[in-house]
């Protein structure tokens, strides 16, 4: 039984739904942002769909100035370093995510557990990923 | 979660009898079977009592990315024919960072089992075929590739924020993880094997000097940590990481000789044996209990110490997964030897150099010694054999008599955490 729960259907998510969109065990009721098929906490096979808020306060985070492959496309490096990090969203769970909208050259300037929302604006069709702003 | 801590024993003991590591460094005219084959070479020139190649009867070697780094997949018969083996079993071990340290683990079963006497455990990596950004690219390929590399996440970018987050928790500052490379270098100049012989001083009077050689400005370092807080000189990779809180891109090989403890003296009269090991597994940075700890190091440690019967009183010195700097700090707290949060007040104190109350990464560490990822876990088992034997010569710890001796090996950002307690019996 194949199962409709994984990353293209989250990405997908984001890209056409323009919605962050979970999981939740049926069983214990454990959230988690990565659609997954099977609870890690009770092992229960009984997952269904849950739409997060896209509200988080950011939790760390670090600012990349020797950056993959892929981020060198985009146009940053040692001279224009990205914002990266962990959020905890509103319903509790983390999750790792890009940091838009504040300066990745002065990490001084960028406060962490401040507010920060879902940011679906600098969303890349081809290899799209998760991010949030300043709220 | 019920079966995780109940008390394990091996179904015999196991000895280590000899130990090997190739040169670290950049070798590009060398892949990682040569490499492999230069440890296991320095191995056999050091066995006390001479050793048939014949008595090998089963292997395991880890490495990490061959395939990527090398474009070479199945290494592992690779190594059995260049050592001329064959057909003696041989399994390839991948556990990211850790897969030399899970080699090992399995060399240790394999034996404990009962089912073979002798068996060689090691681990090689070539890493300097590819430019940085492409090494970058593959050890990222050790985190999750669907939720965190996407995520713009590195390996350093992960380590980061773990520093961040250990930076808001505790007192830590950027000096304390810059001092912890100051202490690796200056061990790692001691260590003819090390990638870098130098301490950071001695870089940075060399870079004053080829400064004034070329009539160019001669920078005004006035210390050490002067220099490395420039950020000229030391750039930053993942803020608040830098180029020299970063353990470097290095070839390199290990291997150890493994035998039952009964017939551990027809090899050398100072064995090693294995007196715990352990191993766990950790989920994600972000879905982890704690951002400023790595669960499955706790895990491991707690296994081996039960296994050995020792408390973290009990261990003179120790080898750790400094892959960077704040990582080095973490394990010391996470292994116990200090409380969360105060890690960054014992290297301030010197308590974790080599004449210090906890001597840490002796070797250099992966810092200074180099990380050729997949030869890390033995080649840590390697410093201590010798620490523990009373051979390793300048670098030597001040303690007299060292008995016990851990090492920490870490896969990937905690994904996989292997613990050994190593102990001279008398």
């Amino acid at each position: 039984m194949a199962s409709e729960f994984n990353s293209t259907a989250f990405y997908n998510n984001l890209k056409d739904e323009q919605k962050l969109v979970g999981v939740k065990c049926q069983a214990c009721g454990h959230l988690s942002p990565e659609p997954r098929p099977m609870c890690p906490e009770c092992h229960g096979f009984d997952m269904e769909w849950h739409q997060f808020s896209g509200k988080a306060k950011l939790n760390t985070f670090t600012c990349i100035s020797i950056v993959p492959v892929a981020m060198a496309a985009k146009g940053y490096g040692r001279d224009k370093p990205y914002c990266t990090g962990i959020v905890t969203l509103e319903e509790g769970p983390r999750i790792s995510a890009r940091i838009n909208g504040v300066d990745g050259s002065n990490p001084q300037s960028i406060k962490t557990s401040m507010d920060v929302v879902l940011d679906l604006e600098d969303l890349d069709e081809e290899s799209p990923s998760l991010a949030f702003k300043p709220a | 979660m019920s079966t995780i801590n109940k008390k394990r024993q091996l179904g015999r003991q196991v000895s280590i009898v000899g130990a090997g590591l190739s040169q670290f460094g950049a070798f590009p005219e060398k892949d990682s079977r040569d490499l492999f084959v230069e440890a296991f070479q320095d191995m056999v020139q050091s066995m006390d009592h001479g050793f048939d190649i014949e008595d090998i009867e089963c292997a395991y070697v880890g490495n990490y990315s061959s395939d990527l780094f090398e474009h070479q997949g199945h290494t592992a018969p690779i190594v059995a024919d260049w050592l001329g083996i064959t057909p003696i079993p041989i399994t390839r071990i991948e556990n990211a960072c850790a897969s030399s340290g899970s080699a090992l683990r399995e060399g240790v079963m394999a034996i404990a089992s009962g089912m073979y006497d002798v068996v060689l455990v090691g681990g090689m990596e070539k890493m300097t075929n590819l430019p940085t950004d492409g090494v970058t690219d593959v050890l990222a390929s050790a985190a999750d590739g669907l939720y965190e590399v996407p995520a713009g996440l590195t390996f350093p970018g992960i380590f980061g924020a773990i520093a961040k987050a250990h930076m808001d928790r505790y007192e830590t500052n950027l000096d304390h993880l810059l001092k912890v490379g100051i202490k690796n270098h200056e061990n790692g100049a001691l260590n003819p094997k090390a990638q870098f012989q130098q301490t950071i001083t001695t870089m940075m009077e060399r870079r004053k000097a080829r400064a004034e050689e070329r009539g160019q400005t001669v920078p005004d370092w006035k210390s050490d940590l002067d220099f490395l807080n420039d950020a000229q000189a030391n750039p930053w990779i993942a803020w608040p990481l830098r180029l020299y809180d970063c353990a470097p891109i290095t070839d390199g090989a290990s291997c150890v000789l493994l035998v039952s403890e009964d017939i551990a003296h027809n090899f050398t009269e100072t064995p090693i044996s294995i007196a715990g090991i352990g191993q766990a597994t950790g989920k994600p940075l972000h879905d982890s209990e704690e951002l400023t700890s790595l669960s499955a190091a706790k895990a491991a440690a707690q296994q081996a110490y039960d296994m050995a019967g020792i408390t973290v009183a009990d261990i003179d010195l120790a080898e750790v997964h400094d892959c960077f700097t704040i990582a080095e700090i973490v394990a010391t707290e996470d292994l116990g030897f200090f409380a969360p949060g105060e890690g960054p007040r014992a290297v301030d104190e010197g308590r974790t150099a080599l004449g210090g109350d906890h001597p840490i990464n002796t070797s250099g560490g992966l810092k200074a010694k180099g990380h050729p990822v997949g030869a890390s876990g033995v080649g840590q088992v390697i410093e201590i054999y010798h620490q523990l034997r009373g051979e390793a010569g300048a670098r030597q710890v001040k303690k007299t008599n060292p008995t016990v001796g851990l090492t920490h090996n870490v896969g990937g950002t905690g994904g996989t955490c292997v613990v050994n307690v190593l102990r001279r019996d008398s």
